[in-house]
């Protein structure tokens, strides 16, 4: 707090202009992105500089009388403070974006590729399927798994009616 | 503008004391419902199952049905 009220009060450049010149080296540069910034993030809840740098007049009486008690601050005055030094609230900075339709829309659109791309592939890049799949083939395998009996407690052979020989209703 | 200061510390423990008795309470009741909706009917169904089992008439029904490699159907 004492250093973002020197800086407003010394101006930017003039801290390090005092301390280059002591040591006879001349002025560096200080670009902007070096010095301290402002960003409203919830994980640093008091940043490192005001929101607002230069004030108006306005604003410069009200610093002063916040120098004083603050019982005599009204409400809107506070407000006003709380607006120089930050520009957005926690409830304005947490609040949810819209970005999730375009998340959404994206994740659908992509999935949608990727289904044309898999038809194409099943037209033009596979072979055959075997001959285990064909009907004739698949009779004979279920024919053969009921005379094993397969599982037949709960399971695939538990379901045929050995007697009628039928599948059970 | 005077809201009440929000409660600071001990906030996980709270979370505990309120999470873990459900947390319990529904694992107990998720593994009752299993045992007692599945293992224990297929318990039952697999013993009814051995109870009528005929061992040499199901042998020889596969054998006749021509499943076996290593014994031939009956009449060869």
């Amino acid at each position: 707090m004492l250093a973002t009220r020197a800086l407003s009060l010394v101006g930017k450049r003039a801290i390090s202009t005092s301390i280059c010149v002591r040591g006879e080296h001349g002025v560096a540069k200080v670009d902007d992105y070096a010095l301290p910034a402002y960003f409203d993030r919830r994980e640093n809840p008091l940043p490192d500089v005001r929101f607002v740098t230069e004030l108006s007049a306005v604003q410069k009486s009200l610093k002063e009388k916040e120098k004083g008690s603050w019982a005599t601050l009204s409400n809107e005055e506070k407000i006003a403070l709380y607006r120089i030094s930050f520009k957005q609230s926690f409830a304005e900075m947490n609040e949810g974006t819209k970005e999730w339709k375009s998340v959404i829309a994206g994740m659908f659109f992509f999935i949608g590729m990727t289904g044309l791309v898999v038809l194409w592939q099943r037209k033009f890049v596979y072979g055959p399927v075997p001959p285990t799949f064909e009907s004739e083939w698949k009779e004979k395998e279920v024919q053969r798994m009921l005379d094993m009996g397969i599982n037949p407690v709960e399971g695939f052979s538990a379901k045929w009616d050995y007697e009628n020989k039928e599948w059970k209703k | 503008m005077s809201l009440a200061k929000p409660a600071m510390r001990g906030l996980l423990g709270k979370r505990l004391r309120f999470h873990l008795p459900i947390a319990f309470a529904l694992s107990l009741v998720a593994a009752a419902a299993f045992k007692y909706g599945v293992t224990e009917p297929r318990k039952q169904a697999y013993a009814d199952f051995y109870k009528q089992y005929d061992t040499t008439k199901e042998f020889n029904n596969m054998r006749d049905a021509g499943v076996f490699e290593s014994v031939r159907t009956t009449g060869e």
